[in-house]
């Protein structure tokens, strides 16, 4: 269900009263959202708040976690360390935008047959950092996957299953 | 936390222009320490400036001198994966690699680490004082739980450290910052950007609020044969340097020609101590004057109750990364020691 002080936020008559309220025009999953922000609002908040797509996970809110990790053009980013409003014109995926036509993202299958989780918080923010890694293409060895993936925290513990996972889908080659 | 405006400047003297113009006004770029600090309460600003959009900063590219300019605006991950900086600036892109997360490196740009602000839990908390956070008021450092903090350069006013690792390697290479203000352009040697706190820690270095970084200048000579970056903390990776070292050498048969130092978490800004360098110039590259290069550059070191493991640990890191320097091969993802 959607904040409902963003809901109102989104109406002509009240965002004209809103301090700083300003048109914030984000593509995210390949669809427009045009949005009424202030400029404060986070990317992370945007997307949880305003954007109704909350599998996104705010952990920290201080970028120590990992949990609200996003696409920016593909780039791994911190939805939490960036402004909305700082990220007009990139095209942003999140967690919902990843599988296609129906069918999960290799990496999603590959989570769930390792038992990669336990209480799930931190596992969107895991799959998009591992896109981010495989596209970037540095990783040789699983040394390396654990190093470019020290950014996601798993308070769960599930850190071995998570790696073996996404090993799985490095070496099979198919993660876009 | 405070309301602020927004705007996205085209030019830099535009975004010079607004800065100078208010001092309620900051730049942003990357944000990643920028916005952590304004959701904490510890950075005020009524306006920002964004300057992502100005074109011709981001780009990393070989100068006529023999040089490579850095672009201040390019993002930490596109320099430490550059083709020009793996192949002939190493030092700087270990050192990257070892900052941060990945996706922080993707966020923050080259000026932006230049200007980070330093992890002191004092500083981070406003419940105490904190001369860097509000002049004179004091330090909670100094007979506080002190482990993670400085132990050269320090003054009765701030004991904190300076927590870049790519700025260690940036120090130990000798870039140039240049720098963009209402007065035009300038530029300032590294050594001489990051200041020691001694009566105004609030400065952390010698940059005027309304200049901006626009690209950083790196020298001909980038060591790309014996280097390495040691990074020694309380977790394998994602965690800020107890104590760091970037280590360069100029080697000519196993006589070392040209020797570069620079420590990182011991102190205010990145640290280098000519007098060692000296000392092992035209010497043997052997554990013994490596031994005696730590020493001359430890015998300054001044610990406080729960620091003083860093005393030891510099020594020890600076020799084994010496040592690391001459077979860079050996190195480990995430600058760790190697075996």
């Amino acid at each position: 269900m959607k904040n409902e002080i963003a809901v109102l936020e989104q109406k002509h008559e009240t965002a004209a009263w809103m301090p700083g309220v300003t048109d914030v025009n984000l593509r995210i999953n390949g669809e427009a959202y045009e949005l009424k922000l202030q400029p404060w609002v986070s990317l992370l908040d945007a997307l949880r708040e305003y954007a109704d797509l909350t599998g996104t996970k705010k952990g920290c809110d201080h970028g120590q976690c990992g949990a609200c990790t996003v696409l920016c053009n593909g780039d791994r980013i911190l939805s939490c360390l960036t402004l909305a409003v700082m990220q007009e014109g990139s095209e942003i995926t999140t967690i919902e935008g990843i599988a296609k036509d129906g069918e999960l993202h290799p990496l999603q299958k590959a989570f769930i047959e390792h038992d990669a989780f336990q209480c799930g918080y931190c596992t969107p923010g895991q799959i998009c950092s591992a896109i981010g890694m495989l596209n970037e293409n540095k990783a040789s060895s699983r040394a390396d996957v654990k190093e470019l993936m020290s950014g996601n925290l798993c308070r769960c513990g599930a850190n071995t299953n998570i790696i073996d996972a996404i090993m799985e889908v490095k070496e099979g080659g198919n993660h876009e | 936390m405070n309301n602020f405006s927004y705007t996205r400047a085209q030019n830099v003297i535009e975004a010079v222009q607004k800065v100078s113009a208010d001092a309620d006004t900051k730049f942003v770029a990357g944000g990643t320490n920028l916005i952590d600090l304004w959701k904490y309460n510890l950075t005020h600003f009524g306006a920002l400036v964004d300057v992502n959009a100005i074109e011709g900063y981001h780009l990393i590219e070989e100068k006529s001198d023999g040089g490579v300019r850095l672009g201040a605006f390019a993002k930490n991950a596109e320099t430490a994966y550059h083709p020009i900086i793996e192949n002939r600036y190493p030092l700087l892109s270990r050192a990257i690699l070892a900052g941060a997360s990945a996706q922080i490196r993707n966020m923050a740009t080259n000026g932006g680490n230049l200007l980070q602000r330093t992890r002191c839990y004092y500083f981070y908390d406003s419940t105490v004082p904190c001369n860097k956070r509000e002049p004179g008021s004091g330090c909670s450092a100094i007979k506080g739980y002190n482990r993670i903090m400085a132990i050269f350069g320090t003054s009765e006013n701030c004991i904190a450290v300076f927590p870049s690792d790519m700025c260690i390697a940036l120090a130990a290479l000798d870039a140039v910052v240049n720098v963009s203000g209402p007065g035009g352009e300038r530029s300032l040697p590294f050594a001489d950007f990051h200041r020691l706190p001694g009566d105004t820690p609030h400065l952390d270095n010698n940059l005027n609020p309304d200049e901006i970084i626009t690209s950083i200048d790196l020298p001909e000579k980038g060591f790309s044969k014996n280097y390495s970056y040691l990074k020694l903390r309380d977790r394998n990776s994602y965690a800020f340097a107890l104590v760091s070292v970037a280590t360069a050498f100029e080697l000519d048969g196993d006589v070392i020609k040209d020797a570069r130092i620079a420590l990182g978490g011991v102190a205010h800004k990145p640290w280098r101590v000519k007098q060692a360098e000296e000392f092992l110039r035209d010497n043997m590259a052997s554990r013994e004057n490596f031994e005696t290069a730590a020493e001359i550059i430890i015998k300054d070191a001044v610990a406080y109750e729960y620091n003083s493991f860093k005393v030891e640990l510099t020594k020890r890191a600076i020799v084994r990364n010496c040592i690391m320097a001459l077979n860079p091969e050996t190195q480990l993802p995430g600058a760790q020691p190697s075996a």
